[in-house]
């Protein structure tokens, strides 16, 4: 990132859509921002491909009008990112332009608006002394945002060693002023603020270590949470047709998980969606601390018809805030739906640009380029000993609902859960629609999360999810094997196999987002339920007919269904375990 | 289309291929329009001072020397009060033999509404189709194409949909329209005597195929003007998309861009959402609402054109024949309403979401049983009830020429509910099935 003392600037020689050429004057790099000049506006855009003098660059804009000829000013630096307190709560665009204070009904071109309230004093306190020795990423003192404690850090792009020559006491002060000077070991002085500036596309790395993620992030998600859970730290993806609900899941997930803080970044998809984020988080409350959810999250807002270039800066932007928080020791959960209009960016501009085309005309490089995305995820231990993480999440959206298209499967190496929406799932209502077989969680291969979930949940939680999972195996044999030799050419007892698993399908599985109550649940009552629902499974039950089974399972499930609609240990809830006790008597073997 | 006196013009085409031309011109702006051969075009590549146009007039028979006339702008429509009524081109001018609009004119494709200063949809749009009220509300401020086959009737059901939707206006695109539907629909909206809340922008078949490419800009920026200035409600009518779309192929081939699936551009889904996204509720009470029409072939929703409409718009609405009521319905399993939960049990009976996801379950049990029949397999007793509620189901509420209200679609369904059903198998919440369970003497 060397500063450069002339202003490269250049003009103009090709418009194809969003992608201009432009010849400089000087040095440009790659990734650099730059502004293509018009009377009333700069339109930002960034450079993607050098070739000789001539730049290709991508407007962040609409190039409408735009001539041969324009001039154009190179910014010197990559997109960046301002990170301060007051980025909480707010609602920005791909670039971070904070939408809020946007003037009018529609974003008019080249607008720009500051990412951080350059007005508001916050209420600071030191935490570091004069004449500590200290480097990049550590804290020098601490605000409150909303409620949750805002770390001043020395900025990221500092390097080596320094030392604090003077602090800033407790006090009421802008995020520009002076809270600290610090000395190299030249003795060259530099102020710090509470703003810092940092290049989108390289990951901030002022950790110590990143071990493997070893404890569960609850979800309130029974089919995550108990079937296949996602560490903290940890990455998950989930594709699925249109449809099949990635973004009610989504919505659930922000709305739900356990978090100090939820970044969602809304890439390429409809308005509306974000807009009900808008609408109902001010006023929906945080389960577990009774805040509004609005205070918690932050929003990245590059829907569909926004520029198509920013899309791919959305989730950069993304990442980046979420590695600042975590960088203060918070727990983030950082959501992107969907990144296959990232990747679909990626692959208008390739082609734009004449590349060499990979499979279905995606850039080549897509999976490099997914995984090192992936790979800024993560559970750290700072430099002080302490911890935070970034929990990524990210739908994807296949072509004609196929898996075996290019970003579901660059996608697939990349994240270590798997929560894949199934069509015939989501045709016939049975939400969430994760198919229970074909979805994974790596973790639970993790031996140091398995003694978690003992240690946490039950000794015997991990052999539970086992059971739980043969068991919906082995329904979904005997339901094929119903299918092919017809209801009575099979033994009554692959009717009851069958309807076991159709069981913990309907009560486990199936959760609906909408109901106050059943939207989500706690690690306590999942525990509760599966137990209820594998003493089941182990009963043994007699029948003379298979009809006799479907009838009787529904009326299990009917039971159950009610007692998940019912406040957890409530007297309704145990009314309707009455019942349900009462049926089991009626055929237990 | 009138010649102002800063205009450029040239005489020299370099390049002529079937949607574009391609000469040497300077100082042009991109997406500025022009006029070829007295044709309309737009400028949709400069590279030095080579410019290629696309000309939505088709390409036939323009000489190499034909006259290039740039505009110095990109393409407009005026617009005003006094488009209700009136019936234009793809370009805007009246075919209808009335005069020209007088108006402001505004750039067609302009900017994007800000999200932050958009409201959340809220209010419900009764149509009287339970295939639709029932199980896929719709919304002001929704987009939802329906999905049909080329010969189900869907501009039948959209000119329904569109006169029982209390819009303020209602603007219709037709793109790839025979002239023999936009005859229908011209009458159909004058039997109903909703002519002057009509604005219609139309390409027919007889209508070179390019031109279409604006026909979805005029409309909208139509419907803002009043769904803005006036604060009304516009329902916007888009058929066929999918014509629209091949036109967007033709374009791109001709440019020598890499087609992704299908042969489509790769830029088909930013194309196709910057025009879905356009329908918006505004704070002020005006809205814009698009019910479009894409075409299947074969049923194939895998597609490219209705795959990526499905991930932008906010559902699909999917017409079937069903064959054992020899009726066409909207078939409950592939149909959405993606904005439904913000109304149904809101604005309409507390009963609404779960009656609805009940009736639905059983359609999919009878649609197993079917496969069992077909396999040549024995039916048990609850097989063959939900064969019987299914066909109850399809006739009495999925068909498309059902028309109530949406209690007595409830009420229909819980009678069908209790005719075939017993109370457990129905599974809904128990509060409801003791509120709305029919008291006939036999129902258990
Ligand atoms: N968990 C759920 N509970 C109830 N309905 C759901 C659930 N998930 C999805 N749906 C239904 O499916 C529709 C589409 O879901 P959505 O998340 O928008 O799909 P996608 O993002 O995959 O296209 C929703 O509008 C809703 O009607
Ligand atoms: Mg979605």
């Amino acid at each position: 990132m060397s500063k450069k003392d002339n202003i490269t600037k250049g003009k103009i020689t090709g418009i194809i859509a969003n992608l201009v050429v432009v010849e400089a004057d000087g040095p440009v790099q790659q990734n650099e921002i730059c502004y293509i000049l018009q009377e009333d506006s700069r339109l930002m855009s960034e450079v993607i491909k050098v070739m000789g003098k001539s730049a290709y660059i991508q407007a962040f804009e609409s190039t409408r009008g735009l001539k041969v000829g324009d001039q154009v000013e190179f910014a010197g630096h990559m997109l960046e990112v301002n990170l301060g307190p007051g980025i909480l709560s707010r609602n920005y665009d791909g670039l971070q332009n904070d939408l809020d204070r946007m003037e009018g009904l529609f974003l008019r071109r080249g607008a720009q608006t500051d990412a951080l309230d350059h007005e508001k004093k916050w209420e600071y306190k030191p935490l570091a002394s004069e004449g500590d020795k200290v480097s990049a990423g550590d804290w020098l003192g601490e605000v409150t945002e909303n409620w949750l404690p805002h770390k001043i850090m020395v900025p990221f792009k500092l390097e080596g060693k320094y030392t604090i020559k003077s602090l800033a006491g407790e006090g009421q002060y802008t995020v520009d002023d002076t809270i600290a000077v610090l000395t190299d070991e030249d003795e060259r002085e530099i102020e710090v603020t509470m703003v810092q500036q940092w290049p989108v596309k390289i990951p901030i790395k002022k950790y110590r270590e990143k071990p493997r993620p070893f404890k569960l992030l609850e979800t309130g998600i029974r089919t995550i949470d108990t079937l296949n859970p996602i560490g903290e730290g940890g990455t998950g993806f989930i594709p699925g047709p249109f449809g099949s609900g990635k973004t009610v899941l989504q919505h659930a997930l922000s709305k739900q998980a356990e978090a100090d803080m939820i970044i969602m970044a809304a890439c390429g998809e409809r308005a509306n969606e974000v807009v009900e984020i808008f609408t109902e988080f001010p006023e929906l409350e945080d389960p577990r601390t009774g805040r509004k959810l609005m205070e918690r999250t932050t929003i990245i807002a590059n829907t569909s018809n926004m520029p198509v270039a920013a899309r791919e800066a959305s989730v950069y932007t993304a990442m980046t805030i979420a590695e600042y928080y975590r960088a203060m020791g918070m727990k983030i959960l950082l959501l992107a739906d969907s990144t296959s209009r990232w990747a679909q960016a990626l692959r208008e501009m390739s082609n734009r640009m004449e590349e060499l085309p990979g499979p279905d005309a995606y850039p080549m490089d897509l999976t490099a380029i997914i995984s090192s995305f992936y790979s800024r995820a993560g559970y750290v231990y700072l430099n002080n000993g302490e911890t935070g993480s970034i929990t990524f999440i990210g739908t994807v959206s296949p072509a004609g609902g196929n898996l075996k298209e290019p970003v579901t499967e660059a996608t697939k190496k990349a994240a270590r859960c798997f929560y894949a929406l199934s069509q015939d799932r989501a045709d016939s209502k049975r939400y969430p629609a994760v198919d229970p077989i074909d979805s994974y969680s790596k973790y639970l291969e993790y031996p140091e999360l398995e003694d978690y979930l003992k240690k946490n949940i039950d000794e015997k939680w991990p052999s539970l999810i086992q059971l739980m999972k043969d068991a919906l195996l082995r329904g979904r044999e005997a339901s094929e094997q119903i299918n092919i030799l017809g209801d009575d050419g099979v033994p009554v007892d692959y009717h009851i196999t069958f309807w076991k698993s159709e069981l913990m399908d309907f009560v486990v599985l199936q959760q609906d987002a909408f109901d106050p109550i059943d939207a989500q649940t706690s690690i306590e009552r999942q525990k509760y339920m599966l137990e209820k629902v594998i003493d089941i499974y182990h009963m043994d039950f007699t029948f003379e007919h298979f009809e006799e089974v479907n009838e009787y399972f529904k009326r299990l499930i009917d039971e159950l269904r009610q007692m998940n609609y019912s406040e957890f240990q409530s007297d309704k809830f145990h009314q309707f375990e009455k019942e349900l006790e009462k049926i089991i008597e009626e055929r237990k073997a | 289309m009138e010649t102002q006196a800063f205009q450029k013009i040239y005489t020299r085409i370099e390049q002529i291929t079937k949607a574009t031309i391609t000469l040497h011109a300077t100082g042009v702006g991109n997406e500025e329009i022009a006029l070829v051969h007295g044709r309309l075009a737009q400028v949709v590549k400069i590279i030095g001072d080579e410019v290629t146009l696309q000309v939505f007039g088709g390409t036939e028979g323009i000489p190499n020397n034909a006259e290039v006339i740039f505009f110095g702008r990109s393409a407009n429509l005026k617009v005003g009060d006094e488009l209700a009524g009136r019936f234009f081109n793809a370009y805007g001018e009246p075919i209808d033999g009335g005069p020209e609009v007088e108006g402001e004119e505004v750039e067609i494709g302009g900017p994007t509404v800000n999200p932050v200063r958009r409201l959340q949809p809220s209010e419900f749009i009764p149509t009287g189709i339970a295939g639709i009220d029932l199980n896929n509300a719709l919304v002001t401020g929704q987009k939802i194409p329906f999905f049909a086959d080329p010969d189900q009737p869907y501009n039948q059901v959209m000119s329904m949909v569109a006169l029982r939707a209390q819009a303020d206006k209602i603007i219709l695109g037709g793109m790839g329209l025979t002239n023999d539907d936009y005859l229908f629909y011209k009458n159909v909206f004058d039997n109903a005597g909703a002519l002057d809340r009509i604005v219609s922008f139309v390409n027919t078949t007889e209508n070179p195929s390019v031109e279409r490419l604006l026909v979805p800009d005029m409309c909208l920026s139509a419907a803002e003007h009043f769904a803005v200035e006036k604060n009304q409600k516009v329902l916007v009518l888009l058929t066929d998309m999918t014509l629209f779309a091949d036109a967007l192929s033709i374009v791109s081939n001709r440019m020598d861009q890499i087609p992704s699936k299908d042969s489509m551009p790769g830029s088909l889904y930013s194309d196709l959402a910057k025009i879905y996204e356009k329908a918006v509720q505004f704070p002020e009470g005006g809205s814009i609402t698009i019910v479009a029409v894409t075409t299947l072939s074969g049923g194939d929703i895998t597609h490219a054109i209705p795959d990526n409409t499905g991930y932008i718009t906010e559902g699909q609405l999917f017409l079937r024949n069903d064959t054992d009521v020899s009726k066409v319905i909207v078939d409950p399993f592939r149909s959405l309403s993606r904005l439904k939960q913000l109304v149904i049990g809101k604005k309409t009976r507390e009963d609404h979401p779960q009656v609805m996801n009940a009736a639905i379950r059983l359609f999919a049990d009878a649609s197993n049983a079917k496969t069992k029949l077909e396999n040549g397999f024995d039916l048990t007793d609850y097989d063959e009830r939900t064969l019987d509620f299914a066909r109850d189901y399809s006739e009495k509420l999925l068909a498309i020429d059902v028309n109530i209200e949406v209690d007595e679609m409830l009420d229909t369904a819980w009678e069908l509910f209790d005719k075939h059903f017993k109370r457990s198998e129905v599974s809904v919440k128990k509060d409801l099935v003791d509120k709305y369970w029919p008291n006939n003497p036999d129902s258990e």
